[in-house]
């Protein structure tokens, strides 16, 4: 599904460089769920971000779904993102001035769907994250574990091969977040492939392998039992 | 192509940011207003110096005569300088190849009553072409024709209000006025652009009033037009030409300023020429100036508005929304709002134009307007400013990888 070998990333700093990936070699399977943890600097976001496109890498390779990602055109990252990839966000980023369908529906606009057909498949991911009746509220409106819930919804719109969540609880209280988690673990095991990026151990325990990065490189790297959420709900 | 959806999300996008759409919109609106007014205004003053000479041909000249106020040869000062029909013929033949028209005037007063009507007119006894020279329009019959010249028939044309005066409501077409106690046939009723007092003039043939008063062959002026291929530097040396050869026929000393006088409207237009020139010029600049402060605003809001719109293209971006989509979301929606609103400044400044236009009057300002095509091309030039305006921050911020754009709060 997602192979990842000899991975470096360097931001500059002024006159120098700082070097935040130093050689990732990760490699995750179909339906797997994978928490990427490590504290900040640790380079997980940076490994997300360049997993998501969203970012490129110096060295190295990246093999997505067997498409090698490299050299891409802004076309083309933008297609394969809309193709394969679903981004839940710490701070949602859903867009201020769209209501909840409307944001849902956006993936699908890229994708260039019929507007009648957007709706409908925006309804029903919106149903399964239960909002459906929140479809016409604004993100202004909405609580902060239904608007993740909303982000969800748009990152699934698109059936995307790999989920891709950067810190999704980190900005909801303990009961929202399992919430969240118990709703991830559930489209996990629906066969959704999702990779977290969080430093939350509870969290991470929510997972069925943690990966654990110091320092730019792959510390440890471990099959765990997984914790339902389900159970703390 | 059209794309209903892109449309949506445009129309959406400005709904839902009303402040900064109508930030934006006022800019332009303004910008087009200003330039309106400004424009309309200037156009206003050209207008009032180019009407100020409407009345009379452009290019006429006027030849008069009086008394000498010098010595000369051997003759006395204050001498009556009289042109006579010789003369008229001297100019005519002697500059035939710069005069475009020629018409000899004679002066008189008369008393003219129809049935029950009387009142006091002054007369102007011409040649035919006067008509062209005084740009006399006739409203009903004919003018003085070479005919009138030849049999010196009691014939005339009327002002319009010398017809409202003598004939009230009645047509005075073939009907005779008695002018001093001799009858003359109505020929043609005229108007004239220069206002009431051109209209209560009567013309006759000049042959005529020769006969009639004094039966001799005096002319008071002579009046033509030069011919209008010459330029300005031209027609003033042809006038200058006319007046030595005319001072040099009666003996008149050169530098005498009374005896013969050609007045050249050539002299005074190259003045109002370069008057308005000078205005063209200062309309272009105010012009320039409305459109160059109306470029840098749009330029200016369009830059904040893509900054402000940074985060919502990193969302899209991740999203996958290609770099075109997100430029063209933010070109059309700059584009349309120019737009529109540089229709409404448009349609402010015009309506306004037309409500305070005429009552400028006072101000030398007459009939304030622009050209509709001045002012879509004005708009068209703001939309170009904005679109580029807007461009090249679109096209970056298209670029911009989306985690930057994201982490942008």
């Amino acid at each position: 599904m997602l192979k990842i070998q000899k991975l470096h990333k360097s931001y500059p700093i002024g006159d120098s460089k700082l070097h935040v990936l130093k050689g990732i070699d990760l490699s995750v399977d179909r339906g797997e769920m994978v928490a990427i943890m490590g504290s900040s600097g640790s380079g997980k976001s940076t490994l997300l971000n360049i997993i998501g496109m969203l970012d490129e890498a110096d060295q190295g390779d990246y093999i997505l779904d067997e498409v090698p990602i490299k050299n891409l055109t802004e076309k083309k990252a933008a297609v394969y993102r809309n193709k394969f990839l679903g981004f839940i966000f710490q701070s949602f980023n859903l867009i201020n001035y769209k209501n909840a369908l409307e944001n849902v529906s956006l993936p699908l606009y890229y994708q260039g769907l019929k507007r009648k057909k957007r709706i409908e498949k925006a309804k029903f991911h919106l149903e399964k994250v239960g909002l459906l009746d929140w479809a016409s509220h604004l993100p202004s409106e909405l609580s902060g574990g239904q608007k993740q819930r909303v982000a969800i919804a748009r990152a699934l719109a698109s059936e995307p091969k790999l989920l891709l969540a950067d810190e999704p609880t980190g900005a909801l209280d303990s009961t929202t977040s399992h919430d969240i988690m118990a709703f991830l673990q559930h489209l996990n095991d629906e066969g959704k492939t999702i990779l977290i990026v969080t430093h939350e151990e509870d969290i991470a325990a929510m997972c069925k392998r943690i990966v654990r990065l110091k320092d730019g490189i792959i510390m440890e790297d471990n099959f765990v039992n997984q914790v339902r959420a389900t159970a703390h709900v | 192509m059209f794309d209903i959806d892109l449309w949506r999300e445009i129309i959406q996008s400005i709904n839902k940011n009303r402040t900064r759409s109508l930030l934006s919109g006022f800019t332009v609106a303004f910008a087009i207003l200003l330039f309106t007014i400004l424009f309309g205004l200037a156009n206003g003053l050209n207008n009032t110096f180019s009407e100020a000479f409407v009345d009379d041909a452009s290019n006429a000249v006027f030849i008069r005569s009086g008394r000498t106020t010098k010595a000369h040869k051997g003759l006395q000062a204050g001498r009556r300088i009289q042109f006579k029909n010789q003369d008229f013929d001297y100019v005519k033949t002697n500059f035939e190849p710069n005069i475009e028209f020629i018409t000899a005037r004679i002066y008189r007063n008369a008393a003219a009553s129809y049935k029950n009507e009387k009142n006091n007119y002054s007369i102007r006894a011409v040649h035919p072409d006067h008509q062209y020279l005084e740009k006399t329009k006739i409203t009903q019959g004919r003018y003085i024709n070479q005919r009138d010249m030849d049999v010196r028939t009691k014939a005339i044309v009327i002002g319009d209000l010398v017809r409202q005066d003598l004939f009230l409501k009645e047509n005075p077409l073939g009907k005779y006025i008695n002018l001093s106690g001799i009858p003359y046939q109505v020929v043609g009723v005229f108007k004239d652009d220069g206002g009431d007092d051109e209209e209560r003039f009567i013309y006759m043939p000049l042959t005529t009033a020769q006969t009639i008063y004094g039966n001799n062959d005096y002319i008071d002026q002579i009046n033509l037009t030069y011919n209008p291929s010459l330029n300005y530097d031209e027609a003033i040396d042809f006038g200058l030409k006319l007046e030595k050869q005319l001072k040099e026929r009666f003996t008149v000393a050169k530098n005498d300023q009374r005896a013969i006088r050609v007045f050249n409207m050539a002299m005074q237009n190259k003045g109002i020429n370069q008057m308005t020139s000078v205005l063209g010029i200062l309309i272009l600049i105010i012009g320039m100036g409305t459109l160059i402060a109306g470029i840098v605003g749009i330029s200016n809001i369009m830059i904040f508005i893509v900054k402000e719109r940074t985060k919502e293209i990193g969302i899209r971006k991740a999203l996958g929304a290609p770099p075109k989509s997100i430029i063209s979301i933010i070109l059309i929606e700059s584009i349309l709002i120019t737009t529109l609103a540089g229709y409404v400044g448009l349609l402010i400044g015009v309506g306004l134009l037309n409500w305070v236009g005429p009552s400028l009057k006072t101000y030398f300002i007459t009939d304030p307007s622009v050209s509709q095509s001045l002012v879509i091309a004005a708009t068209l030039t703001l939309i170009t400013a904005g679109a580029i305006a807007g461009y090249l921050p679109a096209r970056k911020a298209s670029n911009i990888k989306p985690i930057v754009a994201l982490r942008d709060e």
